[in-house]
C-alpha cells in the first residue's frame, strides 16, 4: 500500500495546475448542461469564484522555499513561478471582470470563460516548465486558447481575419521554436533545461547558434517584437476588445517565463549570442513601436504599437544577462501590464451597445462627459509614459539602472529617446480628453462596482509609484 | 513621542487644506473655515503637548524616519522628523500664530469671493512650514522651503486681478529663485562631502570636514564648509529678505493682511534664521561665513529701518520694520548667539503678527485705506486696536519688561561681546537701529491713532454707494473675530520675554539642538552677569539702547504730533538723502534698469537662437517631422497581407542567422 501522505507531498506543489484542469472540466460541463438564458452569466460568475479559490490554492501549495523539481524535472516549483502565476491569475480575473458588461451585451456563451481558464493553465504550465517539452506544451496550450478567443466573435469578418493571421503566423513561429528546440536537443542530448545548461560548451557551435536564433525568433514573435510584430496591430485591432484586453495582459507573463526559463536558465552559458540578438530586436521594437504608434487613429491599434515598444524595454532588461536585468524586466512586465489592463478597461467601460469607444476621436472631451473615467485613463497613460510619481517611471528607471551596471550606455540612450517619443502619443490621449471639445458621444454603461475596480487599478499605479520598494524588492528576491 | 503624533501635526492642516481647496465650493464658507480652523487648532494643541513633553518632562529629542521614498547610490531620500527643543519651539510659534490668523481671517476676508481658497492656502502654508521646521534631512527641508515659497507666491497674488499684486508675486518668486539656486548648490555640497542628506550625518562629520577644501579653479581653493555655509545662507537671504535680496518683501504687502502677518512677518521669513540656527554645528566651523552673516545682517538691520521712516503706507512701514528685525536676528546668528536669534524670532513673531493684524484692523476700519496721511486720531474710534497696537509697538522698540526688550537687549549685548571680524560694524548698526526703530514705530502710532483726523468724514451716508467702499462711513472698531486674536497675541507680546529669557538663553533650554563652540560662546559670557529678568530689565534702564529708544519716541512725538510741518521741511532741506530713501536706496531701480534688461537680453538670445532655432527647429519639429514621415512611409510595410508578415519574419530570421553565422 503506497504511503499516501508521502506520495502527495511529492506532487503537492503542482496542485494549482491540477486544480485548474479540474475546474475547467467542471465549468465546461456545467456550462453545457445548465442551459437557459442565464447560462453565460452563471459561467462567468463560476469562473471568477474558481479564480478566487485558485488564488488560494496557488498561494497555499505553490509557495515553496526554493527550487523544487517535480515529475523528474518536467515541472519546477520556485518563487518566480509563484509570482508569475499569481500575477497572471490576478490580471486574468480583473480582465474578466472588465469584460462582463461587453460579454453580456454580446450574449455569447460561457465557452469564453473556459478558454480563458485554459489559457491561464497554459501560462501556469509555462511558468513552471523545467523541460523543453513541458515548455512547448505550455506555449501551445496558451496559443491555441488565444486563437480560439480571437475568433470568438464568429460573425465579425475582422475578427476572423485577425484570428487567421495569428494562427498561421503562430504556426510558423511554433515550427521555428520546435526546430530550435530540436537543434538544442540534438547538440546537448537532453531535454531537461538544467541539464542543457550543464552541457553547453563555452564556445557555441554553429548549430547551437542557429538553434538559439530560431528560439529567439519564436520568443520575439510571442512577445510581438520587431520584425516579428506584424500580427500585433491587426490582432489587437481586429479582435473584440475583451479579447484584446486578455491578450495584452496575462500572456505577457507566460512569454516572460518562456524567455527566462529557456534563455536565462537553459542557455545561460552562451548568453553573449542571444543577448546580442535580443538587443537588436529590442532596439528595433522601441523605434518601430513608438514611431508607428504616433500615426494611429485607433486607440487599440495605438496600444498595440505601444505594446511593441514596451516589449522592447522588457527585452532590453534581458540583454543585460544579469539577475538585476531579469528582475528589472519582471518588474517592468508587471507594471506595464497593470497600466495596459487599466487602459483597455477604460475602453471597455467607456463602450456601450453600438459604440466601441476605440477610436482616438471618441476620447475627445471625455473629461466633460465622464470625469472619473478620464482621470483613470490619464493615470494609466502617465504611468505607461513613465511620468513620476507613477510606477511606470520606476520601471523604466529599473531597466536603465540594470543596463548602466553592464555599461550598455547606447541602449540607455536609445531607450530614453524612445521613451520621449512615446510620451508624445500617451500624453496626446490626455490632451484629447482634457483640452478638446466634446462631441456628443454616449456615456459608458458600466456599473459602479466595475468603475470602482478600475479606480483601484488606477490608484495602484500611483500607490506603487509612491511606495515602489516592496514590489521591486519582490522581483529582486525571486530572481536573486 | 510616537511617530503617529508627529505625523498628525503637519498632516492635519494638509488634509484641511485639501478639503477646503477641492471641496470648498461644495461645503460652503462656514464649513471651509471651520475645518481648517479645527485642524490647525488640534495641530496647535498637539504641538503644545509636544513642547510640554520636551521642555517640562524632559523627554529626549526624537529623530525618526517615517517614509523612505527611494535609495539611490546609498543616499536615502526620506520623510522624517527631528523634534528637539528648537523644533518644538518653532512648532508652537508657527501653529499658534497660524491659529490666530485663521480666526482673524474670518473677519478680514468676510466679503471676499476667494474666502475658501484663502483658508485652503493658509492651511497649506501651515503644513509646509511645519514640514520645514520638523525636517530631519535636507530633502524635506528643501521641500518645505519650496512649498512655503509657493504658497507665499500664491498668496501675494491672491487678488490676481490687480496688476500690482501680479508684479509683486512675480518679484517674490524670481528673487527667491536666486536664493533657492544657491540653496540647492549648498545641499549639493552637503551631499558631495557627506554622501547623505540627513542632518545627523552632516553634524557628525562637520568637525572632520573643517580642513576640507574645494578647488574652484587651479590654484584657488576654498574651505568646503565655508562654501556650503555661504550657499545655504544665500538661500536664507532670499527667504529671510536680507540685503540685497530683500526687494520682494515690501512689495509682498500686496497680499491680504493676515498673510502679511503670518507669512511675511511671523513665520516664513524666519525660515532662513531657523535654518542657520538648525545648522549651527555647520556654521560654527566657518568663521568666514559667520562674518558674512554679521555684515549682511547689520546692514539690513540699520538701513532697512531707515526706509520705514519715509514710507506712508501703514503696512509697508511694518514691512520695513520686519526687514530690519530680521537683520537683528541675522546679526545674532553671525555672532554665534543662535539662541538669542531664535529668542528674538519667537518674541518678534508674536509682536509683529500683532502689529500686522492691528494694521489690518485699521485697514478694515478705514474701509481699505492704507495711507497713514489719511488717518489720525483713530484711537477713539478703535480702542481695542489702538491699545493692542501700542502694546506691539512698545514690545518692538524694546521697552523694558516687554517681550521685545528681553530679546533685543540680549541680542545687542551678545553682539557687543563678540570678537568676530565685522562684529563692531554690526554692533553699531544694531545700536543705531534702536533709535530708528523707535522713530518709525511711534511715527506710525502717532500718525494713525493720534493727532488730527485727516480722513474725510462722510456725513451723508447715502453717498456711500456712489463712492463704493472708498471712504464710506466713519471708522469703526472691528468685530470680535478680529479683536480676539489681537488680544491673544498681545498677551505673549508682553509677557513671553519675561517668562522665557531665563531658561531659553541662560538655562540651556535648547540643549543639544544648538551647538556653540567654547570660544564663540557669547551668550555664555552674558550668562555670568544675568541675575533674573527683573534685574536684567532694571539694568536695561541704564543702557544706551534704552535712551536711544526714548530719543526716537520723543523725536517722533515732536515731528508728528507737536510740529507736523517739520518733516516736510527736513525733507526739503536734505532732498538728496530723502530721495535716496524714498527710492529705497535705488535697489529696485538697479534691478529694473540694469539687471532685468540684461537678463532679458540673455534670455532672448537663448530663446531665439538656442530654443527656437536649435531645439524647437532642429530637434523638436525636425524630429517630429521625421517621425511623422517615417510613420507614414512605414505604414506601407503593414500591408495587411499575411504573406508580407511571414516574409518579414523570414527576413528577420535570416538577418539574425546571417549576422551570427557569418560573424562566427
Amino acid at each position: 500500500m503506497p504511503d499516501t501522505q508521502n506520495w502527495w507531498s511529492t506532487i503537492a506543489p503542482a496542485a494549482p495546475e491540477m486544480y485548474l484542469a479540474t475546474v475547467i472540466c467542471v465549468i465546461l460541463l456545467i456550462d453545457v448542461f445548465a442551459g437557459g438564458s442565464r447560462r453565460p452569466r452563471l459561467t462567468g460568475t463560476l469562473t471568477l469564484i474558481a479564480l478566487a479559490v485558485g488564488a488560494w490554492v496557488t498561494l497555499e501549495y505553490g509557495s515553496v522555499g526554493g527550487r523544487t523539481p517535480l515529475f523528474g524535472g518536467l515541472y519546477i516549483a520556485d518563487p518566480l513561478a509563484l509570482v508569475l502565476k499569481l500575477s497572471a491569475l490576478l490580471y486574468v480575473a480583473v480582465a474578466l471582470l472588465y469584460s462582463r458588461p461587453a460579454l453580456a451585451r454580446r450574449g455569447t456563451g460561457g465557452e469564453y470563460h473556459v478558454l480563458a481558464l485554459t489559457a491561464l493553465l497554459g501560462i501556469y504550465v509555462l511558468a513552471s516548465a523545467g523541460n523543453l517539452l513541458s515548455l512547448y506544451i505550455g506555449v501551445e496550450l496558451l496559443a491555441l486558447s488565444l486563437y480560439a478567443m480571437i475568433a470568438f466573435d464568429r460573425e465579425s469578418p475582422v475578427s476572423a481575419e485577425a484570428a487567421m493571421k495569428y494562427f498561421v503566423l503562430g504556426s510558423i513561429a511554433s515550427g521555428m521554436l520546435l526546430y530550435g528546440i530540436s537543434l538544442v536537443y540534438g547538440l546537448t542530448g537532453t531535454l531537461a533545461l538544467d541539464e542543457v545548461a550543464l552541457r553547453l560548451t563555452a564556445e557555441p557551435s554553429l548549430g547551437m547558434v542557429a538553434g538559439v536564433a530560431f528560439v529567439v525568433v519564436a520568443i520575439a514573435f510571442k512577445f510581438g517584437a520587431v520584425p516579428f510584430h506584424m500580427w500585433v496591430p491587426d490582432v489587437y485591432h481586429g479582435a473584440p476588445t475583451t479579447v484584446t484586453l486578455f491578450l495584452s495582459t496575462a500572456p505577457k507573463f507566460a512569454y516572460f517565463a518562456l524567455a527566462y526559463r529557456l534563455l536565462s536558465q537553459g542557455l545561460d552559458g552562451i548568453s553573449p549570442t542571444w543577448t546580442q540578438m535580443l538587443a537588436i530586436i529590442g532596439v528595433l521594437s522601441l523605434i518601430v513601436g513608438n514611431v508607428f504608434a504616433i500615426a494611429q487613429a485607433n486607440l487599440k491599434r495605438m496600444l498595440a504599437y505601444s505594446a511593441i515598444a514596451n516589449v522592447g524595454f522588457i527585452l532590453l532588461g534581458f540583454t543585460t544577462g544579469t539577475a538585476a536585468g531579469y528582475s528589472a524586466a519582471l518588474y517592468y512586465t508587471i507594471v506595464y501590464v497593470l497600466a495596459t489592463l487599466g487602459a483597455f478597461g477604460v475602453i471597455l467601460l467607456a463602450s456601450r451597445r453600438g459604440f466601441e469607444a476605440d477610436e482616438l476621436e471618441d476620447y475627445k472631451g471625455l473629461q466633460a462627459r465622464d470625469p472619473m473615467l478620464a482621470l483613470w485613463m490619464m493615470m494609466m497613460m502617465f504611468s505607461t509614459a513613465g511620468v513620476p510619481p507613477f510606477v511606470g517611471f520606476w520601471a523604466k528607471l529599473a531597466i536603465f539602472e540594470a543596463l548602466w551596471q553592464v555599461g550598455a550606455v547606447w541602449l540607455i540612450v536609445i531607450g530614453a529617446l524612445a521613451a520621449v517619443v512615446g510620451a508624445f502619443y500617451y500624453i496626446r490621449v490626455v490632451k484629447l480628453m482634457y483640452f478638446d471639445d466634446a462631441p456628443s458621444a454616449p456615456r459608458g454603461e458600466a456599473s459602479g462596482a466595475l468603475r470602482l475596480v478600475l479606480g483601484v487599478n488606477a490608484l495602484a499605479t500611483l500607490a506603487l509609484g509612491v511606495v515602489p520598494a516592496s514590489l521591486f524588492d519582490l522581483c529582486k528576491a525571486v530572481l536573486g | 513621542m510616537t511617530p503617529n503624533l508627529l505625523i498628525a501635526i503637519p498632516l492635519l492642516p494638509l488634509v484641511a487644506a485639501l478639503i477646503a481647496g477641492l471641496a470648498g465650493r461644495r461645503i460652503g464658507r462656514a464649513a471651509s473655515a471651520g475645518v481648517t480652523i479645527l485642524a490647525v487648532g488640534i495641530s496647535c494643541a498637539l504641538s503644545l503637548y509636544v513642547a510640554k513633553l520636551i521642555f517640562l518632562d524632559g523627554v529626549p529629542a526624537s529623530d525618526i524616519t517615517v517614509y523612505t521614498w527611494l535609495v539611490s547610490d546609498g543616499i536615502r531620500f526620506q520623510v522624517g522628523f527631528l523634534v528637539d527643543r528648537l523644533t518644538a519651539l518653532m512648532m508652537v510659534v508657527v501653529n499658534f500664530v497660524s491659529f490666530c490668523v485663521h480666526v482673524y481671517t474670518i473677519g478680514y476676508m468676510r466679503d471676499d469671493d476667494g474666502f475658501q481658497r484663502f483658508f485652503s492656502y493658509i492651511s497649506l502654508f501651515t503644513f509646509s512650514m511645519l514640514m520645514l521646521v520638523m525636517a530631519n534631512n535636507f530633502m524635506q527641508l528643501f521641500f518645505g522651503w519650496e512649498a512655503v515659497g509657493l504658497v507665499s507666491y500664491l498668496l501675494i497674488g491672491f487678488w490676481f486681478t490687480r496688476p500690482s499684486a501680479i508684479h509683486a508675486n512675480l518679484k517674490a518668486f524670481i528673487v527667491n529663485r536666486i536664493g533657492d539656486f544657491a540653496f540647492v548648490l549648498g545641499i549639493a555640497g552637503v551631499v558631495y562631502w557627506t554622501h547623505s542628506l540627513d542632518y545627523a550625518d552632516l553634524f557628525a562629520l562637520a568637525p572632520s570636514l573643517e580642513t576640507a577644501t574645494f578647488a574652484l579653479s587651479a590654484g584657488t581653493t576654498v574651505p568646503a564648509l565655508t562654501l556650503i555655509a555661504l550657499c545655504l545662507f544665500v538661500g536664507a537671504m532670499a527667504k529671510s529678505a536680507q540685503v540685497p535680496l530683500h526687494v520682494w518683501l515690501p512689495d509682498s504687502m500686496e497680499g491680504p493682511t493676515p498673510i502679511s502677518a503670518l507669512i511675511h512677518a511671523a513665520t516664513m521669513v524666519t525660515a532662513g534664521i531657523f535654518m542657520v540656527a538648525r545648522m549651527s554645528p555647520l556654521y560654527e566651523f566657518s568663521g568666514a561665513a559667520l562674518t558674512f552673516v554679521l555684515v549682511i545682517g547689520g546692514t539690513t538691520a540699520f538701513f532697512m529701518g531707515l526706509l520705514g521712516v519715509v514710507s506712508n503706507d501703514i503696512k509697508r512701514v511694518i514691512a520695513y520694520s520686519t526687514l530690519s528685525q530680521l537683520g537683528y536676528m541675522t546679526v545674532a546668528l553671525g555672532a554665534s548667539a543662535y539662541s538669542a536669534a531664535i529668542f528674538h524670532l519667537m518674541t518678534h513673531a508674536f509682536f509683529k503678527a500683532l502689529l500686522f493684524l492691528a494694521a489690518g484692523s485699521v485697514i478694515i476700519g478705514m474701509h481699505h485705506e492704507q495711507d497713514m496721511r489719511k488717518m489720525g486720531g483713530l484711537a477713539k474710534y478703535m480702542p481695542v486696536t489702538a491699545v493692542t497696537c501700542w502694546i506691539g509697538a512698545l514690545a518692538l522698540i524694546g521697552t523694558p519688561f516687554f517681550s521685545g526688550f528681553y530679546s533685543k537687549d540680549a541680542l545687542i549685548e551678545a553682539v557687543g561681546e563678540s570678537q568676530r571680524a565685522g562684529a563692531t560694524y554690526a554692533y553699531w548698526c544694531v545700536t543705531a537701529g534702536v533709535f530708528v526703530t523707535a522713530l518709525y514705530t511711534f511715527r506710525l502710532l502717532f500718525m494713525t491713532f493720534h493727532g488730527k483726523e485727516r480722513f474725510g468724514h462722510d456725513e451723508t451716508h447715502g453717498d456711500e454707494h456712489a463712492h463704493g467702499h472708498g471712504h464710506g462711513g466713519a471708522p469703526h472698531e472691528s468685530p470680535w473675530v478680529v479683536t480676539v486674536p489681537l488680544i491673544a497675541l498681545a498677551i505673549p507680546s508682553i509677557v513671553i520675554g519675561y517668562l522665557t529669557i531665563g531658561p531659553l538663553l541662560f538655562g540651556g533650554a535648547f540643549g543639544d539642538a544648538i551647538f556653540v563652540r567654547e570660544a564663540n560662546d557669547v551668550i555664555g559670557e552674558l550668562g555670568h552677569e544675568y541675575h533674573g529678568p527683573v534685574a536684567f530689565a532694571l539694568h536695561g534702564l541704564t543702557a544706551p539702547t534704552f535712551w536711544l529708544a526714548l530719543a526716537g519716541v520723543v523725536t517722533a512725538w515732536y515731528l508728528y504730533l507737536k510740529s507736523p510741518g517739520t518733516p516736510a521741511r527736513i525733507a526739503a532741506r536734505f532732498a538728496g538723502l530723502y530721495s535716496m530713501l524714498v527710492n529705497k536706496f535705488y535697489f529696485d531701480w538697479f534691478n529694473e534698469t540694469l539687471v532685468a534688461p540684461f537678463t532679458r537680453l540673455v534670455g532672448k538670445v537663448l530663446w531665439k537662437g538656442g530654443d527656437q532655432l536649435l531645439i524647437d527647429g532642429a530637434f523638436v519639429n525636425g524630429s517630429a517631422k521625421f517621425v511623422g514621415w517615417a510613420a507614414a512611409k512605414g505604414r506601407r510595410i503593414q500591408t495587411g497581407y499575411l504573406y508580407t508578415y511571414a516574409f518579414w519574419m523570414v527576413i528577420g530570421l535570416a538577418v539574425l542567422l546571417g549576422w551570427f553565422l557569418i560573424g562566427a
